[in-house]
């Protein structure tokens, strides 16, 4: 490496006398980071979303490479975020990937001091079971001036506001029609 | 907005390049106020004082956009004369009823419509959070309305405001809020300043206002202002609700809430709506004018998409099937329910209440009192683990061998292991994408409950119950694809949006809505949103390649407008009120309603229709009423009904307050809902004795690092790195006056229970002086719990259970507590220490938190306790009899 290469190639040099004065960009690369290409540039498919944290609805870019998400961006072209993202809708792929997620089916015994496995299909197979059990035990036909009440109060459920529109209309539906009654949400909260 | 919306802010910053002038009003300094033009610190539980002080401001200077108050607003409508104001009632409206500490609307209502508030007690509107149905509209009036333009008659609503709010007083903001005069009079002036034919401007509120027991009326206070100032239905206006969760407005709008079906049409009553005509008659009276008027036909047509073929007009469309309320069931009284074992089974779906939902302790005890319980979450919350890692468990309060429990933990699919749409706060719906499939036996809330609902219908398929039918008759026949049959949540958006059912040809606009079956829609509002069987949600065109009201970017309920009621934008003759804030207006030539929104009126009724006398539904809405989801097409300064704890206003302290009401001598929302339970004692307040053993106020919020009760966030190794630790912010002089060290512990008491915390000294609290002596505020994030990668003690274990009486969510942003250096104790010696503040403040089994603390309607529940009003106070009430 010449003297001239040598001072040229210094991030200083190409900062005074190129074209990224703040030293930003092409002036701070080094030849390692010069050869890096981004996991958004080799993705194998992009997914257009939404950030599931707060009300802004920031649009998100899922990258996806062997089936796997890579990376979460802002959505430049979004009108309400134009490409940003807090620090939480950064974290969003810390979120979908992170480690401590429950991917099997936990069960706890009535008593028990631990959890123990369960199939998931048996899960639902048992969830079913016990509907069906509480609301035989607590169904109520009528009122006492003979009104109809053609509901269930042994049956709650509290919902989270991260379900999305089309999850809340099946959920409403099924409780309304096994007449549960007590169906909340976050939004009384 | 900065910490809690941080991406939402951006938007206040470009105003802010542009000359707007940035107002932050909180009780703590945060990242907002760091760029606000002005800060001002407030009293947590105070703004309702401080902006009925910008209301009498608007009012004694006459600053008020006149032409559009005297033409969009009830400013000129004449109230009975029956109508006595907190003025003459020392806090208190007429029509309270001390039996059932609720009130009777007749006397609130417009001269000569006195029988229109049905003549009952609000009682039972309270228990069902009826005030949520008027999330879309107002409520039904009907006949003629004496009306004096001239705003002088004394019983017209501009009048009754000016009487009403003339007590809120510069001098009276400082005393109750804690804010100097002239830092009030600055947010005033700039705010009226601002607002005119001109200019508008605009009002961003979060739940530090909803989650108060006088939080609508917060709220209520914020329209008063903006609709007194010309600032709703414009660009640049308007009140925005920044709400906390990616698609909690979809929660309400197809709503899993106990009061509500989609669309906000009112679970059915059991003795108000025995009939399919009763209650669409409830919704909207026969000859009711405005939109809501076409109720009967939303109404069917959801029956019609829940039951399909089942349903026709001959059996009213099987709405026997629906269940009936019968007072009181949401989420709170479940609880409480649960603690006495009432609840067999409990569902919890992406959601933590053992963290997130007041008084963590009461939650945590229901859990352990069920036959079983769900848990559908991507983490292992503190909700699934309360049975074995909980501070009950530590207190032996829960005993894991002796907690009966059955505990099914099933894990789900992130946002982007599915496709489905979020309503973001703006009425926005947004579809996302699928990117991966989800891990192992994660699912999606559409996979398990489409699933289960088709276990429990072949289950059922040959039960001779009449209770089973509206099971086997439901329309559940969504198409599934892939290994794991995910349901098509496409198909179910169609549904939501709605169809022709002879055709099965998507509707375009809710105005299709039928009453003869021939159209089912899943939620009203939402049709539109697939549109000639197109997605819209779906669209993306670019910010780059469309203009800055961005209509092809998703869709906006109803009818893709981006602001409602934007016909307020143009003059009552259809011309835009200024060249600068034009937005929707009148084409005279095409005889049309144009401009860059979707006009929210209907297309072709000019600005000088007038309607016959007879007239009902939107023909009955005159062609300068703008308001027009409400039966008079006007905005409501008063609201003759609907809000069921006044139909202004009032400033009351806290249900937990150390102080004595400066304004009345009724202390709190006497319509408040309250659950006298032996696991819920609420803090006593002046005039009850012993408030002092609660000295200090705490508010809670948000970390812009962390989301809510945490399982999203404190389980994610980057937002957990970055805020790993509870805390607690006080000023340098509390610290000083309750001997707290910087980076010690310390630990706070209330009624209900200890937590503990690092101690933050900080200058972003400040004491404030408030009628005559100092109040120290603390300040807590609520985002901890026991499990996940960072941990710390609820801050939500130290709010009892106290409910606003129109939508029933609680207070939780405010509450009295005592604070103490170092740790807490633990074990059972912490239970002893709860039981010696609670025997020090009074709060026996047998005490009654008096709800009427003023003998204006002769009834004082506090009578024979001390009145703990400063002199000030006696003597600004003498001066607010005399104006
Ligand atoms: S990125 Fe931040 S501001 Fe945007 S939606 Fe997500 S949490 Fe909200």
């Amino acid at each position: 490496m010449g003297l001239r290469t040598f001072i040229q190639g210094w991030p200083v040099y190409r900062q005074l006398t190129g074209t990224d004065p703040l030293g930003r960009g092409a002036a701070a690369q080094s030849a390692r980071s010069a050869a890096l290409t981004a996991r958004t540039e080799t993705a194998d498919s992009v997914a257009r979303s939404v950030c599931p944290y707060c009300a802004v609805g920031c649009g998100q870019r899922v990258f996806v490479t062997d089936g796997r998400v890579t990376q979460i961006e802002g959505d430049p072209d979004s009108p309400i975020s134009r490409g940003r993202l807090c620090p939480k809708g950064s974290a969003s792929k810390s979120l979908v990937t992170s480690p401590l997620r429950q991917t099997t089916v936990r069960y706890r015994r009535p008593y028990a001091t631990e959890w123990e496995d369960l199939d998931l299909e048996t899960a639902v197979d048992m969830i079913a079971d016990r509907i069906l059990a509480a609301r035989e035990e607590t169904w109520e036909d009528v009122d006492d001036a003979g009104r109809p009440l053609n509901r269930t109060l042994g049956i709650s459920s509290l919902g989270g506001a991260t379900l999305d529109n089309e999850e809340n209309y099946l959920i409403k539906k099924l409780f309304t029609a096994m007449g549960a009654l007590q169906i909340e949400n976050q939004a009384r909260i | 907005m900065a910490e809690a919306h941080p991406v939402g802010f951006q938007w206040v910053m470009e105003a802010k390049r542009r000359g707007a002038k940035v107002f932050h009003v909180d009780p703590r300094f945060t990242r907002t106020s760091a760029v606000a033009d002005t800060y001002l610190p407030i009293r947590a539980g105070t703004d309702i004082a401080l902006l009925g002080g910008v209301v009498r401001y608007i009012l004694e200077n006459e600053l008020d956009f006149r032409e559009y108050v005297l033409a969009y607003t009830n400013a000129a409508a004449v109230v009975s004369e029956q109508f006595l104001d907190t003025e003459d009632l020392d806090g208190l409206f007429s029509g309270y009823n001390t039996d059932t500490n609720s009130y009777d609307q007749a006397s609130w209502q417009y001269e000569g419509q006195e029988r229109n508030s049905g003549g009952e007690d609000t009682g039972k509107e309270r228990d069902s959070a009826a005030g949520l149905e008027h999330e879309s509209h107002g409520v039904p009036t009907s006949g003629r309305i004496r009306r004096d333009e001239t705003l002088q008659h004394p019983r017209c609503v501009y009048q009754i405001l000016r009487r009403h709010f003339s007590r809120y007083t510069p001098e009276m903001v400082e005393r109750v809020c804690g804010i100097p005069q002239e830092r009030f009079l600055e947010l005033a002036r700039a705010w009226t300043e601002n607002s005119g034919r001109e200019r508008t401007g605009a009002l961003v509120y979060s739940v530090g206002w909803t989650q108060h027991s006088v939080g609508v009326q917060y709220i209520r206070t914020g329209a008063i202002i903006q609709t007194l100032l010309g600032n709703m239905g414009r660009p640049g206006g308007g009140i925005l609700a920044l709400r906390g969760h990616a698609s909690i407005q979809g929660s309400t709008d197809i709503p899993t809430l106990f009061n509500l079906l989609p669309g906000y049409l009112p679970m059915p009553h059991h003795a108000d709506h025995e009939t399919f005509d009763d209650w669409v008659g409830s919704i909207s009276r026969p000859g009711q004018k405005g939109f809501w008027g076409n109720s009967r036909a939303f109404a069917a047509s959801l029956l019609k998409a829940y039951w399909g073929d089942a349903a026709t007009p001959d059996n009213d469309f099987c709405y026997g099937y629906l269940p009936r309320m019968t007072g009181d069931h949401g989420t709170y009284q479940q609880v409480l329910k649960m603690i006495d074992g009432g609840i067999k089974g409990y569902f919890l779906l992406g959601q933590n209440p053992a963290v997130g939902s007041a008084h963590g302790k009461a939650q945590r005890l229901g859990m352990a009192n069920l036959d079983w319980l769900v848990v559908r979450d991507l983490f292992l919350i503190e909700s699934a683990t309360f049975w074995k890692n909980s501070p009950e468990v530590a207190t032996g309060e829960i005993v894991p061998q002796e907690c009966r429990t059955e505990v099914f933990f099933l894990p789900a699919a992130s946002h982007v292991e599915k496709e489905g749409t979020f309503t973001q706060t703006q009425r926005l719906l947004q579809w996302r994408e699928k990117a991966v499939d989800a891990p192992g036996d994660a699912r999606s809330e559409l996979w398990f409950f489409y699933h289960l609902g088709r276990k429990l219908r072949e289950r059922l398929a040959d039960s001779p119950h009449p209770r089973d039918r509206a099971l086997l008759d439901l329309t559940w026949d969504y198409p599934t694809h892939g290994d794991l049959a995910e349901p098509s949540a496409e198909a179910v958006l169609r549904e939501i949006n709605g169809y022709e059912t002879a055709s099965g040809r998507p509707l375009s606009a809710f105005t299709e809505a039928r009453d003869d079956g021939s159209t089912a829609i899943g939620c009203w509002i939402y049709t539109g949103v697939y549109a000639d069987g197109v997605n819209q949600a779906a669209r993306r065109k670019s910010r780059h390649e469309q203009d800055w009201v961005a209509a092809e970017w998703g869709w906006a309920w109803p009818a893709n407008r981006r602001t409602l009621y934007n016909r307020a934008s143009a003059d009552p003759q259809g011309r835009p009120w200024s060249e600068r804030k034009r937005y929707v207006w009148w084409d005279p030539e095409k005889a049309e309603w144009t401009g860059y929104d979707v006009p929210d009126f209907e297309k072709n009724k000019p600005p000088t229709y007038r309607p016959p006398e007879d007239a009902s539904g939107p023909d009955g809405i005159a062609g300068d009423d703008p308001f027009i989801m409400q039966s008079d097409g006007k905005a409501w300064l008063y609201a003759p009904s609907g809000v069921l704890d006044g139909p202004l206003p009032t400033h009351y302290e806290p249900a937990e307050s150390p102080m004595r009401n400066p304004m009345y001598g009724q202390q709190a929302n006497p319509a408040r809902k309250v659950y006298e339970n032996p696991v819920n004692p609420m803090n006593p307040s002046p005039p009850e004795a012993h408030s002092d053993v609660f000295p200090y106020v705490f508010t809670v919020s948000r970390l812009t690092e962390h989301h809510t009760a945490g399982g999203m966030s404190r389980t994610v190794r980057p937002l957990a790195e970055l805020q790993p630790e509870m805390f607690v912010e006080v000023s340098p002089e509390l610290a000083a006056e309750a001997g707290l060290a910087h980076l010690g512990w310390a630990h706070l008491v209330t009624g209900r229970s200890v937590i503990e915390a690092k101690v933050l000294v900080t200058d972003r609290l400040t004491p404030l002086r408030v009628d005559g002596r100092i109040i120290h505020q603390l300040w807590l994030p609520y985002h901890f719990g026991t499990e996940g990668l960072v941990t710390g003690d609820s801050a939500n274990d130290l709010f009892g259970i106290t409910l606003d009486p129109n939508v029933l969510i609680q207070e939780s942003k405010v509450g009295t507590c005592d604070v103490r250096s170092g740790r807490r104790p633990t074990g059972p010696a912490l239970l002893d220490l709860v039981a010696d503040y609670r025997r020090r403040a009074g709060m026996t089994v047998d005490r009654r938190i008096p709800l009427v603390t003023t003998d204006a309607v002769g009834c004082d529940d506090a009578a024979g306790s001390t009145d703990q009003r400063s002199p000030e106070a006696a003597a600004g009430e003498k001066r607010g009899e005399d104006a």
